[in-house]
């Protein structure tokens, strides 16, 4: 059983923290344009 | 009250609020399915006869395998669709199909030593088929760390996309190792000729997982993509504005 959980949780895990990273890089895109947006007013 | 200043980035946020819309709605249904499968996996599916519970992660497995495969399949499609116009949605399409199936497929290498680890007693063997996949993700992992770290330009989408299109060559390969080779890895069971097959119950379950994570790759994939598009937009924008000052 150990294997059987040790598998799903794998899984789950390496799309969390996928999930993760993407949201790093869209935090980062919008920094990036909220500063465009400070530079144009 | 005051109205806020109008700025150039706001089509850009009311596209980016229109691809939130569609990732909710659309990440909804993934989810449902991705726990729906989680149901049938664990508990509704029956039990394989020879190797007990063990038989469970298959439903991980597979579809994971399935799925990183057709996404680099995506990825070699638009890397075709750039070759032959260039557009930056192809590149950005291609960049974000291989990045998502390098995922898929780390889910596939990670799940399947677990298995085989209480079913074959060693965590891996160097099989065709094992062997492959692992050299495939390699090369797809190399693939995005060449795109990172060289310098955006006219040359690097098109370099990218001719290697992207000698990387799917091995993708076929890797499918048909189990049918061309003598292997340490199970037969095929889906379109293995006469002797293989599913029991119907997991043939259902199978779909469902597969299902679940093919939607979760369109979730992914589409969301990669908005970003590689808005991070172009960004990057003229802030060249264009550089000009502007200078």
């Amino acid at each position: 059983m150990a294997s059987v959980v040790a598998a799903f949780a794998a899984a789950w895990i390496v799309h969390i923290l996928y999930l993760f990273t993407l949201g790093a890089r869209q935090r980062r895109l919008q920094q990036a344009l909220d500063s465009l947006d400070a530079r144009e007013r | 009250m005051t109205t806020p200043t109008p700025t150039r980035s706001a089509p850009l946020r009311r596209r980016a609020a229109a691809g939130g819309a569609w990732l909710y709605w659309w990440g909804g249904v993934t989810l449902a399915l991705l726990l729906y499968g989680l149901v049938q996996a664990l508990l509704l599916a029956p039990t394989e006869a020879t190797m007990g519970i063990y038989y469970r992660i298959f439903y991980f497995h597979v579809p994971a395998g399935i799925t990183g495969f057709a996404a680099f399949g995506v990825n070699a499609a638009a890397s075709l669709w750039y070759l032959l116009r260039p557009r930056k949605a192809a590149d950005a399409l291609a960049l974000a199909a291989a990045e998502t199936g390098v995922v898929f497929l780390a889910v596939n290498l990670i799940t399947g030593p677990i298995w085989a680890k209480p079913i074959w007693g060693v965590w891996w063997v160097w099989d065709p088929r094992l062997t492959l996949t692992l050299v495939i993700w390699i090369m797809y992992v190399s693939y995005l760390v060449l795109r990172q770290f060289t310098p955006r330009s006219e040359l690097q989408p098109r370099l990218a996309a001719a290697y992207a299109m000698f990387l799917f060559i091995a993708v076929p390969i890797d499918y048909m190792a189990i049918r061309w080779w003598r292997t340490q890895h199970p037969q095929p069971v889906i379109f293995g000729g006469p002797n293989s097959g599913l029991d119907p119950h997991m043939a259902y379950a199978l779909v469902v997982c597969l299902l679940a994570f093919l939607a979760l790759m369109a979730t992914l994939m589409r969301f990669r993509h908005r970003q590689e598009m808005l991070s172009h937009e960004i990057l003229r924008r802030q060249r264009a504005a550089a000009l502007k000052e200078s």
